[in-house]
């Protein structure tokens, strides 16, 4: 009877297996709506790369390269943008992609209800359709970070058509141009995508259907890796990565993240604080009582990079000439003296997980030894976002999962009006300084602006700069050609499963 | 009708049930397993009332250069995933939950008995809206409720336990009512309201030496029960606050290394185990022995 | 008897009103602002402001549950602030998972208890009787998630005989799916085998001692035909009871239970609402638990006094 059912299933699986290749992708997470408008996950993000294609692509080294468009120009004073747009491409529902369809794009994305691209590209003022196959794009000012982001979500192309019929219901069967299309979705179980026949890149498409399945827990992940339930997981636990080396059915492929990981103080946020970390000296003996390197031994296994900037020094716009202090806990002890404090007591807003609470406490024993009194605040992140934006925290370890371009993670952070800043530093030469640096359009330039905001925001340290995520992808040894991409996306294009 | 009574005194309820259950409680000490009960409790209270003396480290120190280390001479249980003793934990986790069950069971008894008479003496509106309200939690799944209690108030241990007294209280409210109920019917008791017994001295008297039995063996019971919510709750992150040691927290970190360090899963689980069993032997000794029908 | 039916019927609809109110004062209790969370890592101020008008957060809470309660009174249970997907649907996609686990944890529990029940009364007082009560007892005080973790280590880390955890749906592969279902029912079965089995062993008891199975014996029947065809039968009807009442603590085991195991039903769904502050699922769960909760008993009450025609309707228990 055993024997019987095992033949069946033996027979059942084969018969699958002939019949179609599927990759089953283990997620971190269950993405939230799939709409690239609406989108704000990350790995709704990887949920789209197999959907939904996009203007500009990047290369595995981040460089920009042209993917639906077919190249741009840019006007002498910035403000015009003419983009060139590839031809003989269909959408998931047959109809055709054209500079008509961009414009609907670019203008849905400003314009939608609710979305979250309209800040990305706000500053757009219009699209026109130049030819059937070319589109004009005026800007109010000129945003060297565009390109960049149209080569993340806001420059993903949906079918007008299909969106316009769907309305508010598009994020539950999105319509896109990207290689694979939808099927099915159970929410926190699976999303189901399968081959689109006409896509227009058919040539690098060797896989029949794609099922993501969030699982949340790393071990949980890596174990239905191992069991050959899943072909490819991101985000396992650095920890371990010694599990998949020692495994020969198994391969891991890493890339640098863009993100940075850090701890933000509060130095006057809603208003001025009565809190000795007010004192820059205090927030200079704090860094320099952290000890990065243990952080990253003890926390992740060593596996991560360490950093002191919001990009990682592997990044073109890495500050050269301000480089990594290292750990003085003398000077840090002598620095609280100065300022009057023998004890200075703080409390430490952490993810409310494992790993975010592990971090708290070994930054708890690191600071301890310069005279901090750290007690740890393990904060689910709904309530940390609100206690954040309140001003309600002393010191929070968060970070930022990182955009193409340098303004995407300096920004919105050190600006007096920035969106994301909610340290209450405000010093308007670095706001001039990073303004400038956002239109500028000569790299050089544009490096030489970030050197002196960063010679301004560095040293004042509401932001300390701990260390870069690496991002690593384990799949079985039988998918070939996966490459990781240091956004985080996983590509499905060259790859095979034998 | 003059008698003086105490909640906290030796429960009257009439000579022969006082008679019964000395030779209940007589009963249950010639049993081995409640007996064995009620050692392992004791045994658990002093290791939490001495764990500074007992743990051979401080339970939040770290040594960096010991990370996820098996068990040795210098470690006995092993180190955690940032070179904690795991021994040294263990010990201190067993503050957290045994404060975490009596207090939380104290919570509900301050809740669920007040209410539980009210609603029996009274009777009508009263006792239906205290009624509707017991139905309600109790049709609240335990644990949801919990969760989203625990949630609301923010993670700590203080507000773990007041989320889990919150949702045990039912159990007293209805047990307290049936008593209640029961005593009313009483002849003694009809007599004394015949004599103008006030209500208040009345439940006093006669009601609370009588449920006294009951609820204790429930409370007992119920200790164990909140053990395993508290770890339930710090298993989700809401419980006890790092670095702060507790058996559930120590088990949410440890089932992310089941395969590099499995002794950091084993020792938390068992201790809960032991300190849940512990309650229930002991508990469910004391419901046979206090209960005059089951007569061994 | 209808009477009495209508009557626990009509009972139930305060009740259900209280736990809407609970649900919705705890919901809103909650830190943390669900506009928030949903605008992502960007908080475009826009968006925000955008999803507060729209999921009306910024209406008095008063007014947002009396609109919450109107739509459920029609029938509607809301949309996911998180994925946009009605709830109702969202519920109905995982209520067979949790039913499936639910109903094999059952079978596990009747497995276990019964035959121990049974024995331990039969043979009071005797070594087997003792083991069978550590058995129930230890059964009641292993931590769920802890027997889980237990469990993988033994049986998918050590052994590889078990896969650790994820979820395949029945009707794809009803072998793979058992397979998985097998670690997470055993768990969840533990604990309600003891709750079974210790009633299973009093209410034998019980019957043992009335007289029908006194006349049996004497008119010289064999002792394992009375206990299966007399004493059982009679024993078993207290024990359905207390199976309705389990049924609150098997969601509330389900909890953690799907949450080790990572399997996608109603406890995962709530567990991960309640952080995500997805109010409209945590409200359209928990109304609807409680109400299946209060449902069950409800049928169980009626079923019990059917069988039982002794059993005067003097009220609730």
């Amino acid at each position: 009877m055993k024997r019987w059912l095992l033949a069946l299933t033996t027979a059942l699986l084969v018969g699958t297996v002939l019949a179609q290749t599927t990759v089953r992708i283990g997620l971190a997470e269950d993405p939230d709506v799939l709409d690239p408008d609406l989108g704000r996950t990350y790995v709704g993000r990887i949920v789209f790369a197999s959907l939904c294609d996009k203007l500009f692509e990047l290369t595995p080294s981040a460089e920009i390269v042209p993917m639906l468009a077919t190249g741009y120009t840019t006007s002498a004073d910035g403000l015009t943008l003419t983009l060139g747009l590839r031809q003989g491409v269909v959408f998931h529902d047959g109809t055709a992609f054209d500079a008509e369809a961009v414009v609907y794009n670019l203008e849905r994305s400003l314009e939608l209800p609710g979305s979250n691209r309209r800040s990305e590209i706000a500053q757009i003022t219009d699209v026109v359709a130049s030819g059937p196959f070319e589109v004009t794009i005026t800007l109010s000012q000129p945003f060297a970070p565009l390109i960049a982001q149209l080569a993340d979500r806001a420059g993903m192309m949906v079918s007008p058509t299909a969106a316009e019929a769907a309305g508010e219901g598009f994020g539950n069967a999105p319509v896109c141009a990207g290689p694979f299309r939808f099927v099915d979705r159970v929410a926190q179980d699976r999303i189901t995508v399968e081959r689109f026949p006409d896509y227009w890149d058919a040539d690098r498409i060797h896989v029949d259907r794609v099922v993501y399945l969030p699982i949340p827990d790393t071990s949980v992940r890596l174990a239905n890796l191992q069991s050959g339930d899943l072909q490819l997981i991101e985000r396992p636990a650095p920890s371990d990565l010694s599990i998949v080396e020692a495994d020969p059915s198994l391969v891991v492929q890493s890339a640098p993240s863009l993100g940075y990981q850090g701890i933000t103080v509060n130095v006057s946020n809603p208003g001025p604080r009565d809190h000795p970390l007010s004192d820059v000296r205090v927030r200079e003996a704090l860094e320099l009582a952290l000890d990065r390197n243990v952080i990253n031994q003890v926390v992740f296994d060593g596996l991560f990079v360490v950093g002191n900037q919001p990009v990682p020094p592997s990044s073109p716009w890495y500050i050269a000439e301000l480089p990594i202090p290292a750990r003085d806990v003398e000077r840090a002890k002598a620095l609280l003296a100065e300022a009057g404090y023998e004890r200075v007591a703080f409390e430490l807003m952490v993810g409310n997980n494992p790993q975010g609470v592990r971090i708290g406490e070994v930054i708890q024993a690191l600071v301890a030894e310069a005279g901090f009194d750290v007690s740890i605040r393990a904060t689910e992140f709904a309530s940390a976002l609100t206690l954040q934006e309140e001003g309600a925290y002393d010191v929070f370890q968060v970070g930022w999962s990182g955009r193409l371009d340098p303004d995407g993670n300096i920004h919105q952070f050190h600006t007096c009006e920035g969106n994301l800043n909610e340290t209450g530093y405000c010093d308007a030469e670095t706001t001039a300084l990073l303004d400038a640096a956002r239109a500028a359009g000569d790299p050089a330039e544009r490096y030489d602006l970030y050197r002196r905001a960063a010679e301004r925001y560095l040293p004042h340290r509401h932001i300390i700069y701990l260390y870069h995520q690496q991002l690593f992808f384990p799949h079985t040894a039988d998918l070939e050609g996966f490459v990781a991409y240091p956004d985080g996306l996983i590509r499905l294009q060259d790859v095979r499963l034998n | 009708m003059t008698r003086a009574a105490s909640v906290s005194s030796a429960p009257r309820g009439g000579v022969a049930t006082w008679w019964t259950r000395q030779r209940g409680l007589r009963r249950m000490v010639k049993r081995p397993l409640p007996v064995f009960g009620l050692v392992v409790v004791l045994l658990f209270v002093v290791v939490a009332a001495a764990a500074p003396w007992l743990a051979p480290y401080e339970p939040a120190r770290t040594d960096f250069g010991a990370l996820r280390q098996a068990p040795s001479t210098a470690y006995l249980l092993g180190t955690d995933e940032i070179g904690r003793d795991v021994l040294s934990r263990v010990i201190h986790g067993a503050r957290a939950s045994l404060q975490a069950g009596v207090i939380s069971v104290l919570i509900a008894l301050a809740l669920g008995v007040p209410l539980g008479l009210v609603a029996g003496y009274y009777g009508g509106v009263v006792d239906e809206l205290i009624g509707r309200v017991t139905d309600a939690l109790l049709a609240f799944p335990f644990l949801i409720l919990a969760v989203a209690l625990a949630a609301a108030l923010g993670p700590s241990l203080t507000n773990a336990m007041i989320a889990i007294g919150i949702a045990s209280a039912p159990t007293f409210v209805r047990l307290t009512r049936g008593q209640v109920l029961a005593v009313r019917a009483e002849d003694y008791v009809q007599a004394a309201v015949a004599l103008g017994a006030r209500d208040l001295r009345l439940l006093a008297r006669h009601v609370l030496p009588n449920a006294f039995a009951p609820i204790l063996v429930q409370a007992t019971l119920t200790i164990a029960g909140a053990i395993i919510a508290e770890s339930s709750l710090s298993f989700l992150g809401l419980g006890v606050q790092p670095p702060t040691p507790s058996w559930g927290g120590m088990l949410n970190v440890a089932k992310n290394f089941l395969v590099q360090a499995p002794w950091m899963a084993i020792w938390p689980g068992v201790s809960i185990f032991l300190t849940v069993l512990a309650f229930n032997l002991f508990g469910d000794g004391l419901r046979d022995a206090l209960d005059p029908r089951d007569a061994a | 008897m209808f009477r009495f039916a209508l009557n626990r019927a009509l009972t139930a609809i305060p009740t259900l009103l209280i736990v809407t109110l609970m649900v919705f004062g705890i919901q809103r209790s909650l830190p943390g602002d669900p506009a928030t969370i949903l605008a992502g890592e960007q908080k475009d101020p826009e968006v925000i402001a955008f999803l507060r008008e729209r999921y009306r957060l910024d209406d008095p809470v008063p007014v947002q549950y009396l609109a919450w309660l109107g739509q459920v009174a029609r029938g509607d249970l809301g949309t996911s602030l998180r994925t946009n997907q009605p709830v109702s649907e969202l519920i109905l996609e995982k209520l067979p998972v949790t039913i499936e686990l639910a109903l094999l944890s059952l079978l596990v529990a009747v497995a276990i208890a019964i035959p121990a029940g049974v024995v331990a009364a039969v043979r009071k007082g005797s070594l087997a009787d003792h083991s069978a009560t550590v058995f129930a007892l230890s059964g009641l005080s292993v931590p769920n998630f802890w027997l889980g973790i237990m469990l993988i280590l033994f049986f998918s880390v050590q052994l590889r005989w078990l896969p650790a955890s994820g979820f395949v749906p029945l009707l794809e592969d009803p072998i793979e799916n058992l397979r998985r279902m097998l670690m997470p029912a055993f768990v969840l079965g533990t604990g309600l085998a003891a709750v079974l089995m210790r009633q299973m062993r009093s209410s034998m008891l019980e019957v043992l001692q009335q007289d029908f199975v006194r006349t049996a014996h004497a008119k010289g029947a064999r002792g394992i035909v009375v206990i299966v065809r007399h004493a059982m039968r009679n024993a078993l009807l207290p024990v359905v009871t207390v199976l309705g009442l389990q049924l609150g603590a098997l969601l509330s085991g389900a909890v953690l239970t799907e949450q080790v195991f990572t399997i996608p039903g109603f406890g995962k769904l709530v567990v991960d609402a309640v952080f995500n502050r997805d109010y409209a699922v945590v409200q359209g769960v928990v109304l609807f638990t409680a109400a299946a909760y209060i449902a069950i008993n409800l049928v169980v009450d009626v079923l019990y006094a059917v069988l039982n025609p002794k059993i005067a309707f003097l009220g609730r228990g």
